[in-house]
């Protein structure tokens, strides 16, 4: 996190995005947004709308999307709110991207349940493809960050690839996502353990297991 | 009133005190960083930690705690000063150890606290945490690895400045502080914030590296940069002004100055007049007192003798050149100099009334040819502050963004004569309504019909007068108030066709409607004037002379003497006695407690600080208003006189800030 920086203004930047506007789809929904709040704070929605402009930028350059100062600039005019307010938000928050991503933002999370099941090995994939920490590849597919735990400790180790949580990795799990993905497939989302649905522990319930067939009273066993 | 006990001191505090405040009316210091009494509260900084009881068994940020009735809080216990070490300890951690290479130095929060509060030695190894300087424009120096992060300066532009341009970005360890993508703070306050940074993250880039605070000679001083009259600190360190600071005064400027205030000490040292000059065949030489003084007695002047006084004079010098003129037989004497024409005879009409303090109060508010922000920045912040208790403004002049919503009525003046229900509603329906004349109206003979719109929308009441003028020439309410003014203002001057036209640091005027007068210019920078001038005699800039000086308010403010005038320069009194006996007449003053004794006796106002013009009735106006206002009379706020002219700082601001010029940066 301490490599995020703002894409530098040029030119070229302000051609490309100095014109952004909400396209239908995106207004309506940047709309009802606003209507969630009352007359005058409608700055509120300021978060929800930097989304859909990023997830916009996405859809018209084909990848996760990512927000350039003019795009920020138009989210500040169509709220009427001072662009350094939104810039702070902007870059408060890391699920918003200030310089432009792969079309698959590969977020590998390395905290320490992660870590102890294997996301070492993982990276050691990413790299292997070609990925680099903060940076995106040159065929433009992937962009590989390192994040924190983003709560699926239970299935570790995860990555987040755009919207989609792929858990329960290995090495060999990890690169048959990837394989999809570049192919242009729709990879299973969540885990990847064929033995599993959800997060239910391999080969049935390890804990309370006279509670899989009938209700069971433990309270007199404690 | 909630009772509270701080370290066994039980006091009453006001409802809504925090337990901050409730120390500080017990007399306990509180160590802070990120509180300011004027700005919100924001609780980053943590240094204010005290023990509260009844509460949960940990310390408590004061500044973010309502005192509450039966709270014992204490200041002194073992807790509380281990959670002071700690905090300090952390916000030492990132904080570079450069004291000796920084200008907050001898004057920086975070030192003083640190050598009071922290626990004397680092226990941190690691590396520290850096950051990338940010460009703020050209007042403001930012050295961001020493940002301890306490938001003073954000909340300051967002709510006193009314301009959100300084930001927060990122997050945790990698916040920064900065300006939208590193433009320069463009606003007319914006050096406040150097003040306010209780660090050396920001600090003043005209002032880099000059002199340590211990070195500086305090003088107390009034400004003359507009006509609010903020009270400011003159630092000096032998015959150089080095900074300008504001100083404390809730009735004026409370604890701001607008920048350009603060930043005229560079003009100070630059085209000086330090020197008596002649010209000689059309061309000025370097000469002597004793040949000026024979040449302005040859022209025997007489009676035909004229002064105009200019924006940044005192009363000292006013009173001085009215003894001169009055005992040569003359009662010429103007400061309007660019020609503006209103009736002086009631002092109430042309005064602020409502006071800078009271203003706050409004509730609406009509403002009539006046570019406020530019023209007055502290009165700004005033108005500021009753648009957010919800004041409604109206103005009439060309637009401009006034840092507050207000309504414009449009350019020409005749709307008065025909106001808008909306307008007549909001103004008879308000409380404490106000009404703001400027210069641009002023100008345009649009006094009469404010005075007839005050007595229709009833703006006098009990405890309130709500009728202002507003002037942008410090020097004018102290002329009113002696009674220097012609009734057909400049054009009676140039109608009495004078001999000598004695120019009082009058840069402004038009020097070519006097062709055959002998053109006396007693003043300080080489500027117009000095261009037009015969004869200069060089004078005294404000820092270099005790002077008295009335606000728009009515508010006599003395400054005292910083540093000597350089050169040959002498103070303008002392100029104006000497030319007296060249003259052969007799002012009736020797010394300069004399000349304070005389004006007294001449005008009493002028004895007491304070409010002079309070109360007296407002005469009752009448006609109709005409005329549209084109522009302001303002066209660039940061050259507004000979010293801000003179000064490289204003002259950047003025080309970056104002013309908004692209300034390379030269690489350091």
């Amino acid at each position: 996190m301490a490599d995020r920086y703002i894409e530098p203004e040029t030119p070229e930047m302000r051609e490309r995005w100095g014109s952004f506007t909400f396209n239908e789809t995106w207004d309506a929904k940047a709309k009802a947004a606003i209507a969630r709040y009352p007359d005058g704070r409608q700055k509120s929605a300021v978060m929800a709308l930097l989304d859909f402009a990023q997830r916009q930028v996405g859809e018209e350059t084909d990848t996760q999307g990512w927000l350039p100062i003019p795009v920020m600039e138009y989210v500040a005019v169509y709220l009427d709110m001072p662009v350094i307010r939104v810039v702070e938000v902007a870059t408060f928050y890391t699920m918003y991207n200030l310089v432009p991503v792969g079309k698959f933002h590969v977020q590998l999370c390395g905290t320490t349940p992660c870590w102890l099941r294997g996301s070492d090995e993982i990276m050691e994939r990413c790299k292997a493809r070609g990925m680099k920490k903060g940076h995106t590849t040159e065929d433009g597919l992937w962009t590989l960050t390192e994040v924190e735990c983003m709560g699926n400790c239970s299935s570790a180790p995860m990555v987040q690839i755009n919207d989609g949580n792929y858990e329960d990795l290995t090495a060999e799990r990890f690169d048959a996502v990837l394989d999809a993905l570049a192919k242009g497939e729709t990879p299973k989302e969540g885990t990847q353990d064929p033995d599993r649905h959800t997060v239910e522990p391999v080969g049935g319930p390890t804990t309370l297991t006279a509670m899989v067939g009938e209700n069971h009273d433990y309270r007199g066993e404690w | 009133m909630p009772k509270v006990t701080v370290d066994g001191q039980e006091i009453e505090v006001p409802a809504g005190a925090t337990v901050l405040q409730a120390c500080e009316l017990a007399g306990k210091e509180i160590p802070r960083f990120c509180y300011h009494e004027r700005l919100s509260i924001a609780g980053n900084c943590r240094m204010c930690l005290v023990e509260v009881k009844p509460g949960p068994p940990k310390p408590q940020a004061s500044c973010a705690l309502p005192a509450t009735d039966g709270q014992e809080i204490r200041t002194d216990s073992e807790m509380v000063k281990k959670a002071r070490e700690g905090v300090m300890e952390f916000l030492l951690i990132n904080h570079p150890l450069d004291c000796p290479i920084c200008d907050q130095g001898g004057e920086c929060d975070l030192q003083d606290q640190s050598v009071a509060y922290g626990r004397g030695a680092t226990r941190y190894e690691e590396n520290k945490r850096a950051v990338t300087e940010k460009y703020m424009g050209p007042l403001i120096k930012t050295t961001m690895t020493r940002c301890i992060h306490c938001t003073r300066c954000v909340r300051f532009s967002e709510e006193i400045a009314g301009v959100d341009e300084i930001g927060a970005l990122y997050r945790g360890e990698n916040m920064q502080i900065t300006t939208y993508l590193e433009h320069a703070a463009k606003h007319e306050l914006s050096a406040n914030v150097i003040d306010l940074c209780p660090v050396g993250a920001l600090t003043s880039r005209p002032y880099a590296f000059e002199a340590r605070p211990w070195e500086l000679k305090k003088t107390l001083g009034i400004d003359v940069m507009d006509a609010v009259g903020a009270n400011i600190r003159i630092d000096s360190r032998g015959r150089e002004v080095l900074r300008i600071q504001p100083r404390i005064n809730d009735d004026v400027n409370e604890e701001w100055i607008a920048d350009k205030s603060r930043y005229a000490v560079d003009g100070l040292t630059r085209r000086r007049l330090d020197k008596v000059w002649i010209r000689k065949r059309g061309k000025l030489e370097a000469s002597s007192w004793d040949e000026a003084f024979k040449k302005i007695k040859a022209a025997k002047a007489g009676d035909a003798i004229a002064a105009v006084y200019g924006d940044l004079v005192d009363c000292e010098t006013m009173f001085a050149a009215k003894a001169l003129l009055k005992a040569c037989g003359s009662t010429l004497m103007e400061g309007r100099q660019t020609g503006l024409v209103y009736d002086t005879s009631s002092l109430p009409a042309v005064n602020f009334n409502t006071t800078l303090a009271e203003i706050e109060n409004a509730d609406a508010v009509l403002v009539i040819g006046s570019q406020i922000r530019h023209e007055a920045p502290l009165l700004n912040v005033r108005l500021r502050k009753a648009a957010k208790k919800g004041a409604k403004f109206f103005h009439v002049g060309p637009e401009y963004d006034t840092t507050y919503p207000a309504t414009f009525l449009g350019n020409d003046l005749s709307v008065l004569n025909s106001l808008s229900s909306e307008v007549v509603d909001a103004m008879k329906g308000a409380e404490r309504p106000a009404i703001i004349v400027g210069g641009a109206a002023l100008g345009r003979g649009a006094l009469n019909k404010a005075l007839a719109l005050a007595a229709e929308f009833n703006v006098v009441k009990d405890g309130w007068n709500g009728f202002n003028s507003l002037h942008f020439s410090p020097s004018r309410m102290g002329g009113l108030l002696l009674g220097l003014a012609q009734k057909g203002g400049m054009a009676d001057i140039v109608a009495a066709k004078p001999k000598v036209l004695l120019s009082l640091g009058a840069d402004e005027m038009d020097f070519t409607v006097f062709p055959d007068a002998l053109k006396v210019y007693i003043g300080h920078h080489g500027d117009k004037g000095a261009h037009a001038a015969d004869i200069i005699l060089p004078a005294a800039a404000f820092p270099e002379k005790a002077g008295t000086y009335v606000n728009i308010e009515g508010r006599v403010q003395r400054s005292e003497k910083a540093v000597f005038a350089p050169g040959d320069a002498r103070e303008d009194w002392t100029i104006l006695r000497a030319l007296a006996d060249a003259l052969g007449v007799s002012v009736g003053f020797d010394s300069y407690n004399e000349l304070r004794a005389a004006m007294f006796a001449d005008t009493p106002a002028l004895a007491n600080e304070g409010l002079a013009v309070s109360g007296g009735t407002l005469p009752a106006g009448g006609g109709d208003a005409s005329g549209v206002i084109g522009n302001y009379p303002i066209a660039d706020p940061y050259l507004t006189n000979p010293i801000l002219r003179a000064s490289p700082t204003m002259q950047r601001c003025s080309a970056e800030l104002w013309h908004g010029e692209e300034i390379a940066e030269a690489a350091e």
